[in-house]
């Protein structure tokens, strides 16, 4: 298919603009102009919708069918909350508004989103208080990590480390690092596929400013041990930081907060069904303790005797701006929409079949995949090809034949620390049917991979592109259209 | 309203499966004394309930109002394909595209839009998006520091003050040296005007060179700059490179349509606000950073980047490349933690510049700058009122009121008008300027209307 700068014809339109209604009184000085026109494209509206449309059919999504990504919560996402995002009210609302003299009076609608959401956040991970501020999970963890920062340094202690296990996502130890800490990594103890307390105990000290820890883990495993490790850390003043990645699993069943976690963050994009959007936007808003809530970045919402909302600044030992405005409004929209729509009773079931569906995978394909922790899996399960690379058929050639199957492949690869990893996380949204055709799916594969392997190792044959060369497109950088 | 598929009794069935007689048997490892001490939400609502409770909240907020804001944020004309294709769900309901054979609509779309970003700033290499302008500044300042291996950083007064606010809480717990240089003045020397003291031109030549050292990782510019300023930075950019600094600008990718590019100012690396590229304000995001840089600084940028390349038969198509940079494989050696960004924001980015097209955003851009003027002249027609123009400047200037510019904008609300924003929120000593913005959007009749208000706030 051709590039859209291929197709563009001199003179073409794809826009009217109203002529303009006033005098031109003044020209941009030529000094200040460019010299030659950016070469965009000169399509027309049809051009363009045909050029958008082929390339989304070029696409997967939750919509097209079973997505079971693990660590990505790809369940589905309503439709209603788009039309909500949609409303004139909130999608033409200007975020300096608020910041108007008295100006909290004219957004007070969006202010009571942002107000109930993080109210409801806080019961749900029993926090007590939230900032909406952060526009990713990722950028959660980050502040996290500077509010961690801000809390040692405002008590005068010098503590430089965040411990963090290996089986971690890698935007752990990235954000830890980013924020200025050195970083180690605790190892887990491969029996129990839980963080190793051993090695916890020897690693820990008084430089420990915080532990980051994912519960249940990425090897979809809830380390029931969890209120040891926050006594260890906390007997260093060391922070807890919960990585809510994985909080599909626990809602209603376990709160981050009563287990003395002192900072959380959430990924709205994941529980709380905002669509991924092929890579964003999310929302990683992030919950904090008492002690914590000093530094949470500026601006807070906060509510007037009068019940209405308003923005204060007012925090001086705040860690600053982390946003230009209230973060990711239209995603925490969504998602506050949907947890008014579960309710409480709602959100339980949403990780009650979710763990379900999750375990009915992994016991249904135990007999034809290495399951290296054959337990009972919260949200997600991993499974390995193990026994299938010993005919030379590793997870990436399973996941691409799932594609010729119709499936979206499970994340491979990872955790890093099991060979072959094959990770699985099917969602509450999907059905028995769709779950029982996926299993039959890799059955099928599993047989394949032992009497016809080469023919795994070709595929994927059905998308519109086969196995692609990645080190060709690292060697020659073609990451700009020069024609 | 769920959306749970299972019934009973396939729950049930499933259960058999995994060898437990219930669900609660499943969370099982959740010690009982870990258990929520409480989970008190309200009952579930209906999509027809809960879609009445926002319309309700919507209607709250005055989105209505005649919109004179700007500060980086813009109130532009969004053509209706862009919404149309953009809500495609083969689009929003795909994850980063890990998977290229089943995301090649994703990620050529990146690619084209990679590819738009570079023409607009006539840099060689562009990311696939970052969080907002304010981080995307944030991140080459990273990059520079990183390939300078310097720790000073020198940021002009006219760079977005939401930004350096931001750019100065990431580094807080980093041992980085800042610089701030205020802009030049904004009104012309005049008999009758002793204005001095309020600061809305260009960049300030003098105190900037005074200030870039050997010691400087970065020099960050904007254009235009906060006050709407047009600049040329060709100088201040000759003489960082001279000292082996990275210069940075932030810039406005409509007006870029008309602008001399950060490519041929000499700027290394340039990052922007792409909101107004067919995204709604909806009250502060999700918004689109975005970044160009020199194809030597490729392997220091933070995020996805897609490239195009074949597959085993020979078909051209695209992959996220050079990923050895990112958190996933680097961990915390990774250039940037950024990993979840706005790629469907880069969606309508692109669509919208596929739309408008070469003469369409030089419209738009001309449109602004016109009815910018006209706006200036008729506001510079009220008593006791000055504009600064010291400088020439885009589609947003800066107003000197007899009053205080927050009690002035307070009483135009009640006319109907979001007049401006008030700069003494971010400068100090400026409580009676304000800062007007002027869209294509807006009408010569509804920019009389505006003169109008003002004129009567004022002169009450």
């Amino acid at each position: 298919m051709s590039i859209i700068f291929e197709k563009s014809v001199p003179d073409r339109k794809g826009v009217t603009l109203p002529a303009c209604d006033v005098p031109k009184t003044r020209q941009i000085p030529e000094i200040y102009r460019r010299k030659k026109d950016a070469s965009l494209c000169e399509l027309s509206e049809l051009d363009v919708v045909r050029h958008f449309t082929a390339l989304s059919r070029k696409n997967y999504g939750v919509d097209t069918n079973f997505y079971p990504l693990g660590s990505c919560t790809m369940k589905y996402n309503p439709k209603i909350t788009e039309k909500i995002a949609a409303l004139e009210g909130f999608s033409q609302l200007h975020p300096l508004l608020p910041q108007l003299r008295r100006g909290g009076m004219l957004t007070q609608g969006a202010l009571a989103v942002l107000y109930e959401l993080e109210t409801l956040l806080c019961e749900i991970l029993g926090m007590d208080a939230f900032t909406v501020h952060p526009m990713a999970g990722a950028h959660g963890e980050l502040t996290g990590m500077m509010l961690i920062a801000a809390y040692h340094r405002d008590k005068g202690s010098r503590k430089t480390e965040i411990l963090i296990p290996d089986e971690a996502h890698g935007t752990n130890p990235s954000s830890a690092a980013i924020a200025g800490f050195t970083v180690r990594s605790v190892p887990t103890n491969t029996d129990t596929g839980m963080l190793d307390l051993v090695a916890l105990e020897s690693m820990i000290g008084e430089q420990t400013a915080g532990i980051m820890m994912t519960n249940p883990n990425t090897l979809g495993l809830f380390n029931f041990q969890i209120e040891k490790i926050a006594a260890l850390a906390h007997q260093y003043d060391a922070q807890l930081y919960y990585d809510g990645a994985n909080l599909n699993a626990i809602l209603g069943k376990f709160r981050p907060g009563d287990a003395d976690f002192d900072v959380v963050h959430v990924n709205l994009h994941k529980t709380f069904a905002t669509p991924h959007g092929g890579g964003g936007p999310g929302a990683g808003p992030v919950g904090v303790k008492k002690h914590l809530e000093p530094f949470l970045p500026i601006s807070r919402i906060t509510t007037r005797p009068d019940n209405t909302y308003a923005l204060n600044y007012d925090f001086p030992k705040s860690i600053g701006y982390i946003a230009p405005f209230y973060g990711n409004f239209a995603v925490c929209l969504r998602a506050y929409a949907y947890i008014l729509m579960q309710g409480g009773q709602g959100l339980i079931e949403v990780s009650e079949n979710a763990v379900l569906n999750a375990n009915y995978i992994m016991h249904s394909l135990k007999n034809d995949f290495h399951v290296p922790y054959l337990k009972t899996c919260m949200h997600e399960c991993v499974v390995s090809a193990k026994n299938q690379a010993e005919h030379d058929i590793h997870a990436i050639d399973i996941a691409k034949a799932l594609i010729d199957e119709g499936f979206h492949p499970p994340t491979v690869y990872f955790p890093l620390i099991v060979k072959e990893a094959m990770m699985i996380e099917p969602t509450e949204t999907e059905s028995k049917e769709t779950l029982d055709a996926f299993i039959g799916a890799m059955k099928r594969i599993a047989i394949a991979a032992k009497e016809t392997p080469q023919a795994l190792r070709a595929a994927p044959r059905t998308t519109p592109v086969g196995r692609l060369d990645e080190t060709k497109a690292a060697r020659d950088m073609d990451v700009c259209f020069l024609g | 309203m769920s959306y749970i598929a299972n019934t009973e009794s396939q729950r049930r069935e499933m259960l058999k499966v995994c060898g437990v007689r219930s669900i609660h048997d499943l969370f099982a490892d959740i010690p009982e004394r870990l258990r929520p001490k409480s989970f008190s939400l309200p009952q579930g609502k209906s999509e027809f309930e809960a879609f009445a409770h926002f319309e309700k909240l919507a209607g709250q907020n005055y989105a209505h109002l005649t919109c004179f804001v700007g500060g980086g944020f813009y109130d532009h004309f969004i053509p209706a394909a862009v919404d149309a294709l953009a809500s495609r769900s083969e689009f929003y309901t795909a994850y980063t595209p890990y998977q290229p054979e089943l995301s090649q609509g994703t990620l050529q779309a990146i690619y084209e839009y990679q590819t738009g970003i570079c023409r607009l700033t006539g840099l060689d290499v562009a990311n696939a998006s970052l969080y907002d302008g304010g981080t995307a500044l944030y991140e080459a300042c990273q990059m520079a520091i990183h390939a300078t291996g310097r720790r000073k950083v020198i940021m002009d007064g006219g760079v977005n003050p939401i930004y350096r606010k931001m750019i100065r809480s990431y580094t807080a717990n980093l041992s980085i040296e800042f610089v701030e240089t205020p802009v030049t003045h904004g009104l012309k020397a005049s008999k009758e005007s002793n204005d001095f003291d309020s600061v809305t031109g260009q960049s300030d030549r003098k105190r900037l060179f005074e200030a870039l050292d050997d010691r400087t990782a970065a020099v960050l510019l904007q254009n235009p700059n906060f006050f709407g300023v047009i600049d040329d930075h060709s100088d201040i950019v000759k003489k960082a490179h001279d000292l082996g600094i990275i210069a940075i600008q932030s810039v406005y990718p409509v007006a870029l349509s008309l602008l001399k590019t950060p490519a041929e100012q000499g700027f290394d690396i340039a990052t922007g606000e792409g909101q107004s590229l067919g995204i709604p304000l909806s009250f502060g995001g999700p918004y689109l950073g975005f970044m160009a840089a020199k194809k030597a600084l490729v392997r220091k940028m933070p995020g996805r980047i897609a490239a195009r390349t074949v597959d085993m038969s020979g078909r051209s198509g695209f992959v996220l490349s050079l990923q050895a940079r990112e958190q996933h494989i680097r961990r915390e050696k990774a250039t940037s933690n950024i990993c979840t960004n706005e790629a469907l924001c880069a969606l309508r980015a692109h669509l919208y510049l596929s739309l408008l097209g070469k003469e369409g955003l030089k419209t738009v851009a001309q449109l602004c700058f016109d009815k910018a003027h006209y706006a200036k002249e008729r506001i510079k027609a009220i008593p006791y009122v000055k504009v600064m123009e010291s400088s020439p400047t885009f589609n947003e200037f800066t107003v000197k009121l007899p009053i205080d510019a927050g009690e002035c904008v307070g009483r135009m609300v009640e006319l109907g008008f979001a007049a401006g924003f008030p700069l003494g929120r971010y400068y100090e000593g400026m409580e009676n300027y304000l800062l007007v913005a002027v869209t294509e959007k807006r009408t010569k009749y509804e920019i009389g209307r505006l003169a109008e208000a003002l004129e009567a706030v004022v002169c009450q």
